[in-house]
Parts: C-alpha cells; sequence; structure tokens
C-alpha cells in the first residue's frame, strides 16, 4: 500500500498552550481516515500543518513524499483542502470561481472548461453553473466546495468538518461523494469531524483526538473492542407463563452470559458474535423473541466513554 | 463609487469655475496658468487639491480597509491559501491593484480638468508645466497609495473589517485635524512665545510646529503642491532678511523646485514602504484559520 500521509509526534505550540501534543498516523492511497473529537481538540491545527499552512514546532510530516514546511507548493498542488465554512466570491458564478481556482492552480483556460464540466456534473452542479454563487444553498456550497478541490486531480483530500451546517439530504449527497472519490477515484480522503454517525459510516478507519493528543486509533471495530470490551446482544422474550421455571428452560444454551426477569419478560445477555444460533435454539424452546439488538458500537458510545474518562 | 465620483464632479466644476475667475482677473498676471487650475478655488467650491487632500484618504481607506479580514470573513481566503499560489502574490496582489486603482482614478480626473480647461480657456501647457503636472500626480498617488497601504496593514492586523475601518478613519481625522492642535500645544509648551519674543524663539517655536506637522501626510501633499505648482516658492516656514537679501523674484526651475520638495517626497514614499514592509511581514507570518 502506497502512503499518502505520514506525520509523526507532531507538536505545535501556542503562546505556551499546546494544541497539538505527539500526533503520529498514516493515510494510505485510496483510504478514508477520520480525524474525530470535540471542538479544541486540535483537528484543525493538525490539518493546517499537513498543508503547511502552520509550521509544528516538531515533528515531521510527509505528503507523498513532500515536506509541507519546505515545499508548500508542491503539496498543495497534490492537495485537495476544503476548508470550515469554506467561501466562495459570491458575486461570480461557480463556472467563474472554479475557472480562478483552476488558473491559480496553474491549468491552461481550455483543459480547465472542459474539467469544470466534469466536476461539476459529478457534484451535480452542472445545469446551475451560470448562476451567481451568492444564490447557493449551503449543501450546494459545499458541494461546490468539493467541486473544487476535485477539480486539480488530487491525490489527498482534506476536508475539514465537510457536513457541519447542512440538512441531511445534502450530508448525505457530500458523504456519497466522499465514497465515490475514495472508491471511483482512489483519492485519499482525510477528514475532521465531531459529527460521528456520519464518519463512522463512511470512514475506513479512525484516529481519535482528545485535548491535542490522539488517544485512540483503529477501525471503528477495533477501537470499539478496546474500549468498551467484547460486544454483547440484549433479547426481549416472552413465554406463556413468565416465572423462574420458565428462566430455567433457558439453561444450557451456549453463549448466554446472565438472563433475567424484569417487566414480564424475560431479558437474556449473549454473545454477540453467536447471534443466529442463540436465537434460533431460543425460538426451538418454545420462547417468542420481541427484541432482538445486537450491539453495534456507536462511535457516540466510545467518544463519550473517553472523554468522560478525559 | 460614489467617493470617486463625489470627486470627479467638485474636481471638474471647481476647475470650471476656477478657470472663470482666472480668466477674469488674473489672465495676464499670471505666469503658470495652467497650474492654477488644480489650486485655484472657484465659485465657493475649494480646489481640486482639497478634494484630493481630504476625500483622498477615504478613498484609500474604503480601497483598504477589508483587503485581507474582508476575505477572511467571507472564507475566500483559506480558499486560495491552499491553492499552490505564494502568500506574497495574495499581498502583492492586493497593494498593486489598490494602487493601479488610485492611479488610474486621479489620472482621469487631472486629464478632465485639463481638457476642460484648456478648451476653456485656450491655454496649452508648456512642457515644464505638464512635468510640474505629472509630479503632482505622482504625489497625489503617492499620498492616497500611503492611505491604502495602511488600510491594508490595518485589515491584516484586526480580526473585524468594521474595526479595521474605525481604525483607520480615527487615524485619518487625528492626522487631517487634531494634528495642528497638537503641533500648536507641543510648539507653545517648548518654546512659549509672546508678543514681545525676539524673532529667533518666534522663529524656533514655527520650524518646531512645521516639524511635527510633517507627520501629516496631508502636510506633506499641500507643501509638495505648494512647491511644485507654484514655481516661485522656496523655502517653507519663516524667512529671514538675511535669506531674502539678494534675491530676484523669478520662478524656479522644475530641478529646483523639486529639490525644495525632495525631503517630503521621500517622507511620503517611505511611509507608504513602511506600511507595505509591515503588512508583508505580519501576513506572511499570520496563521489563517476560518471563522
Amino acid at each position: 500500500m502506497n502512503v499518502v500521509v505520514e506525520a509523526q509526534d507532531l507538536v505545535r505550540d501556542y503562546n505556551g498552550f499546546r494544541a497539538v501534543n505527539g500526533v503520529s498516523f498514516s493515510v494510505a492511497q485510496g483510504e478514508i481516515f477520520g480525524l474525530l473529537g470535540p471542538n479544541g481538540a486540535g483537528k484543525t491545527t493538525t490539518i493546517l500543518m499537513l498543508l503547511g499552512m502552520t509550521e509544528p514546532t516538531s515533528g515531521v510530516v510527509r505528503i507523498c513524499g513532500y515536506d509541507p514546511t519546505k515545499e508548500p507548493l508542491k503539496v498543495k498542488r497534490i492537495t485537495g483542502y476544503l476548508p470550515e465554512n469554506v467561501g466562495f466570491y459570491e458575486d461570480l458564478t461557480a463556472k467563474e470561481n472554479l475557472l480562478y481556482l483552476a488558473k491559480l492552480n496553474g491549468i491552461k483556460e481550455d483543459v480547465a472548461l472542459k474539467k469544470i464540466d466534469e466536476v461539476l456534473a459529478t457534484v451535480g452542479l452542472l445545469d446551475v453553473r451560470d448562476k451567481l454563487v451568492g444564490t447557493y444553498s449551503k449543501g450546494m456550497r459545499q458541494r461546490l466546495g468539493l467541486a473544487s478541490v476535485l477539480i486539480k486531480d488530487p491525490k489527498l483530500v482534506i476536508l475539514d468538518e465537510p457536513t457541519t451546517g447542512i440538512d441531511p439530504e445534502g450530508t448525505e449527497q457530500v458523504l456519497d461523494l466522499i465514497r465515490r472519490m475514495s472508491r471511483e477515484m482512489g483519492v485519499s480522503i482525510l477528514l475532521s469531524s465531531h459529527l460521528l454517525y456520519q464518519v463512522q459510516q463512511v470512514c475506513d478507519r479512525v484516529g481519535i483526538m482528545f485535548k491535542g493528543k490522539m488517544v485512540a486509533q483503529g477501525s471503528i471495530e477495533d477501537i470499539g473492542r478496546q474500549v468498551l470490551g467484547e460486544r454483547e446482544g440484549v433479547m426481549k422474550l416472552t413465554y406463556s407463563f413468565i416465572n423462574e421455571e420458565a428462566l430455567k428452560k433457558l439453561d444450557g444454551i451456549e453463549g448466554i452470559t446472565e438472563k433475567r426477569i424484569a417487566n414480564n419478560t424475560i431479558i437474556v445477555k449473549f454473545d454477540e458474535t453467536r447471534k443466529l444460533d442463540i436465537v434460533r435454539e431460543v425460538v426451538m424452546r418454545g420462547f417468542l423473541p420481541i427484541e432482538v439488538k445486537g450491539k453495534e458500537y456507536s462511535l457516540e458510545e466510545i467518544y463519550i466513554r473517553y472523554f468522560r474518562e478525559g | 463609487m460614489l467617493i470617486t465620483l463625489i470627486i470627479v464632479i467638485t474636481g471638474l466644476f471647481s476647475s470650471y469655475t476656477a478657470s472663470g475667475a482666472l480668466g477674469e482677473e488674473q489672465f495676464l498676471s499670471e505666469e503658470y496658468l495652467f497650474l492654477n487650475l488644480f489650486t485655484s478655488a472657484g465659485g465657493g467650491l475649494p480646489s481640486f487639491l482639497f478634494f484630493i487632500s481630504f476625500f483622498g484618504p477615504l478613498l484609500g481607506i474604503i480601497l483598504g480597509f477589508d483587503a485581507i479580514n474582508g476575505e477572511r470573513t467571507r472564507g475566500t481566503l483559506s480558499l486560495i491559501l491552499s491553492q499552490p499560489v505564494y502568500r506574497d502574490v495574495i499581498i502583492n496582489g492586493k497593494f498593486l491593484a489598490s494602487i493601479a486603482t488610485v492611479a488610474i482614478m486621479i489620472a482621469s480626473i487631472m486629464v478632465m480638468i485639463a481638457g476642460i480647461s484648456i478648451a476653456k480657456l485656450g491655454v496649452v501647457p508648456n512642457g515644464q508645466e505638464v512635468m510640474r503636472a505629472l509630479l503632482f500626480f505622482v504625489a497625489c498617488v503617492l499620498y492616497v497609495a500611503f492611505w491604502t497601504s495602511l488600510a491594508i496593514l490595518f485589515s491584516i492586523v484586526f480580526e473585524k473589517s468594521s474595526t479595521s475601518a474605525l481604525m483607520s478613519i480615527a487615524l485619518w481625522i487625528f492626522l487631517a485635524f487634531f494634528v495642528y492642535m497638537i503641533a500648536g500645544v507641543i510648539a507653545d509648551e517648548v518654546y512659549p512665545i509672546t508678543q514681545q519674543s525676539d524673532p529667533e524663539l518666534l522663529a524656533k517655536h514655527e520650524s518646531l510646529r512645521t516639524m511635527l506637522l510633517r507627520f501629516s501626510p496631508a502636510v506633506l501633499l499641500e507643501e509638495i503642491s505648494i512647491a511644485l505648482l507654484n514655481p516661485t516658492v522656496r523655502v517653507f516656514g519663516p524667512m529671514f532678511e538675511s535669506q531674502l537679501k539678494g534675491l530676484i523674484l523669478t520662478p524656479l526651475s522644475l530641478g529646483q523646485s523639486v529639490l525644495v520638495i525632495w525631503p517630503q517626497f521621500v517622507a511620503l514614499i517611505a511611509a507608504s514602504i513602511v506600511c507595505f514592509a509591515v503588512s508583508y511581514l505580519a501576513f506572511m507570518r499570520k496563521e489563517i484559520r476560518s471563522v
């Protein structure tokens, strides 16, 4: 696997305050890496260091082998960055805005015009390309932002809070585009967010930042197992007579870790990995499951667990 | 731009009435009639020079006050900075664009004034007058460029455009109006004068006052234009009898006039360059985050 982003022991101080403290991670080609954490965790500062827009106090960054501090232009040529709350020139049309950006990237006008139509079609703004950006909705602007990073054929795309402040439909469109950029175009994507549920949907791997430190890193499964322990499922059962006798009938099923009676139902906790077998067995013995919850690790839980502990 | 329109209209109108006034009264007595068009006032309207020295700063401030922080709040600054361009390209572009705007504007107004006056009076400027007018033009551009640079500097230092606009305007008001009072007060404190004071003390008082006044670019522009547009002026401030001895009151040549106001020219240029340099440094070191 080709490594596109490599960060090692990044540290950034602001007047004695350590905003980023020893952050290391890497992003492979075509991978979607999510940088998570509450506001003020140091996500944006880390991103700025990757782009050479802030100099690290110490530590090493390599983007496709380039050092962003020393060769910021080379890094910016292959990296599309969509800042949080990005703005466009409101008195220009989408096409004019993109043409301006293409020129800043040294793309010739005739090539750029073709490319612009192509990326606008990708993000679904082709039919409004000649409208002023001032008339665009927030979701359309964000998609225009994605178009603006695609125009330079990037190897890496960095998105800072790409879904903040747009409606669910817009969010879905943006997430879908992010997925397609990674899967179809082979672009590596680094995105930062505090919206866990969305990140969970698209990210291959995540890194959780808290108070300037990367506290956990890996796939959501891995992190979940680390933090929350083994998975456990819960089901609610009914039976003709709910009493201790009925409870005994559940004896001997492998994988059941706990069973008790509550509110006229039987509650059973079990090993998630054997869910199917257990449900079948329970039904065979005459119980009726009214609710079976397999527990997935949600980032929310991981998050809360981490931040409660500090 | 409203201000431009005001300057154009009043400039034209005042030159028109001024040329009328000149035509009636001083036609024969004036040696440099053409140059007088820029400084003379008529029909209750102030001169072109007055308009530039008064509205020029406002124009410069309008062009520059939100150059950087405006783009920042609109989110376009981080958009541009994430493209493969050097930062100094951005700040250089801001300066060049606003100075070019100012230059084109002042040039077109001056050409219009000259055109109307030539048509009305039938006086064609000679080579020296054209040169002097050109230098006056350069001085006007430098003067407005200073205010633009200052406004751009404030737009980098302050996060909000409203703050930078207010700061620029406050400084403008201070340098345009209060500096006269303050210079007077300081001069009075250092060299107290009465009606019986001897000339030496009066001279010292006066030269300290003018020295302090020259901190204001408006005063510099005023002195430059006096010397450039009025070729008989050879010295500013008090004159001593010894200096007047043997003086033949003929107009100075262009070179000599330039020599008289050379320090003022250099001061104007230096002020703009200092503003530019500080803005440059501040911008290069600034971390741009979205807001």
